[in-house]
């Protein structure tokens, strides 16, 4: 009996001739955090969109454990339905900000927004709520009314943490979302996602080209590479004792600070 | 996952190697294999503290990361036991492995993995909440462990990147005592440590063994192995494999 909160079945996606990823099939526990990480055009973020139902797959399906316990194939939510799991329960953070927030938009904005999406209506209530979630994210109470046209790309991240994490969701997929950010604004960042899914006993997918954000923030990790998954297993015992021959290149190309 | 009844009056051990084998292939190097354990017998029992003995090379810490599930089985069962069940972490899941991590086994290696931001006292506690203690209690019992392994107060919230290598390995040990698992490994623990802190390190081991945990270990300072060890055992002994 599996009481997994995500199942992903037999997943395949090609571009044309071209091979997104194929056969991919995990489970997900609530509370777990599964790594995905290999290459660029390894095929870990054409998988990730599979799983969020951006794209939809030639091939297998994804289901998930509703609040009310019950398991749903996602090809088979009413449109309003889909997308009202993805506004509550799930949570989406991007490597470009822009995809994942409202640059027009306050800071303030962007969180109470996803919280009125939610079915908040009264607005001192939202306000207060998206208050906090700022606060929990370093954000300060100061730069509130800013568009996060005006933050730094570490700050921007926060901000995308806050908007997906204030409806109280219970999966979160990441894709890069430390990428491209100055080391120092990284490990603040990763210190900050940590300390939230512990917290708040989140479930996470995230996908990684970076097998030391692995290492600090997952249980599982997912070895991809030309489309497939190559190795998969307890994150310390894939890096430190890895067993296929790309795994163990991945593994010895980091360099140690 | 195998399960099984055990009578309380039958003493059993709680790790036990059974014919562990372990050989890194390594892909890089034209496929060459690098054999670690030829065939590994080893029993540990509730209130021992095992010593691992042989060279450095013979696999003594390959043999304590297998148990820890860090390192992959070619062959054999690595069964522990936590009251009435027995898991082999062989062949168990990684979520196996992790319930086991969390309830059953600790392990001090000598390093420790630096948390960016996270202070010293937290990095301690956090490790307590997480093996099953309330808040308050983790926290407390972090500044117990802290102070009696004399790691200056003033440190307590301070990240222990920038620590000496002898503080970082105190905050290690603190954070691998801190949740009293049954099942204790222990990877050179005293490594960087003074005669002082050493001595202190004994004393946690020894409280430990009193409680009936069941220790595992790789002690390179002759003193400390000689205070601790109830058992030394030769890893040597473990390249060949041996017959059934």
């Amino acid at each position: 009996m599996s009481d997994a909160l995500l199942q992903a079945r037999g997943l395949t996606k090609h571009y044309g001739a071209r091979l997104g990823c194929a056969d991919v099939s995990f489970d997900l526990d609530p509370g777990e955090v599964l790594a995905i990480v290999g290459e660029s055009g390894s095929g870990k973020s054409t998988l990730l969109s599979l799983v969020a139902t951006e794209l939809a797959p030639d091939s297998g399906s994804v289901s998930y454990r509703m609040r009310d316990g019950v398991m749903r194939d996602l090809s088979r939510l009413s449109e309003a339905e889909r997308r009202a799991l993805m506004r509550t329960d799930w949570g989406f953070v991007r490597q470009d900000a822009r995809q994942g927030l409202r640059m027009a938009v306050s800071a303030g904005g962007n969180v109470g927004e996803r919280l009125m999406g939610a079915g908040a209506r009264h607005y001192g209530t939202i306000r207060g709520t998206a208050l906090d979630w700022l606060a929990k994210v370093e954000i300060a109470a100061d730069r509130v009314d800013d568009p996060p046209t005006r933050f730094s790309g570490g700050m921007r991240q926060r901000l995308q943490i806050a908007r997906n994490l204030v409806t109280g969701p219970r999966l979160v997929l990441m894709d890069e979302p430390t990428s491209g950010l100055d080391v120092s604004v990284q490990a603040r960042l990763l210190d900050l996602i940590r300390g939230l899914v512990a917290e708040l006993g989140l479930a996470v997918i995230i996908v990684t080209h970076d097998l030391a954000v692995a290492r600090l923030l997952s249980h599982r990790v997912m070895v991809m590479r030309a489309g497939r998954v190559i190795e998969t297993g307890l994150t310390d015992q894939v890096l430190d004792d890895p067993a296929e021959p790309y795994t163990q290149l991945l593994v010895s190309s980091v360099l140690a600070a | 996952m195998t399960s099984a009844k055990i009578t309380s009056a039958t003493i059993v051990p709680a790790l036990e190697f059974r014919d562990v084998a372990k050989t890194f292939t390594l892909h890089l190097r034209g496929g060459v294999q690098l054999p670690v354990m030829g065939g590994a017998d080893l029993a540990v029992y509730p209130g021992e503290c095992v010593v691992l003995g042989g060279p450095s090379g013979a696999g003594k810490s390959s043999l304590l990361k297998m148990a820890y599930g860090n390192y992959r089985c070619d062959r054999g069962t690595i069964l522990v036991r936590d009251g009435e069940t027995v898991t082999d972490v062989a062949s168990a899941s990684p979520r196996e492995v992790l319930a086991l991590r969390r309830h059953t086994i600790s392990y001090v290696s000598q390093f420790l993995r630096v948390i960016p931001r996270v202070g010293a006292r937290e990095v301690v506690a956090s490790a307590g909440r997480e093996g099953g203690l309330a808040a308050d209690r983790a926290l407390a019992r972090a500044e117990e462990l802290l102070s009696c392994l004399n790691l200056p107060e003033r440190l307590w919230d301070l990240p222990p990147a920038t620590f000496s290598g002898g503080e970082q390995q105190r905050v290690n040990i603190a954070r691998g005592l801190i949740a009293e698992r049954p099942i204790l490994l222990l990877d050179e623990p005293t490594a960087s440590l003074d005669a002082r802190n050493r001595a202190v390190v004994v004393e946690l081991i020894r409280a430990r063994q009193a409680a009936g945990a069941a220790l595992l270990g790789i002690f390179h300072d002759t003193d400390v192995r000689e205070a601790v060890a109830t058992r030394v055992v030769d890893v040597t002994a473990f390249r060949q494999r041996q017959a059934a």
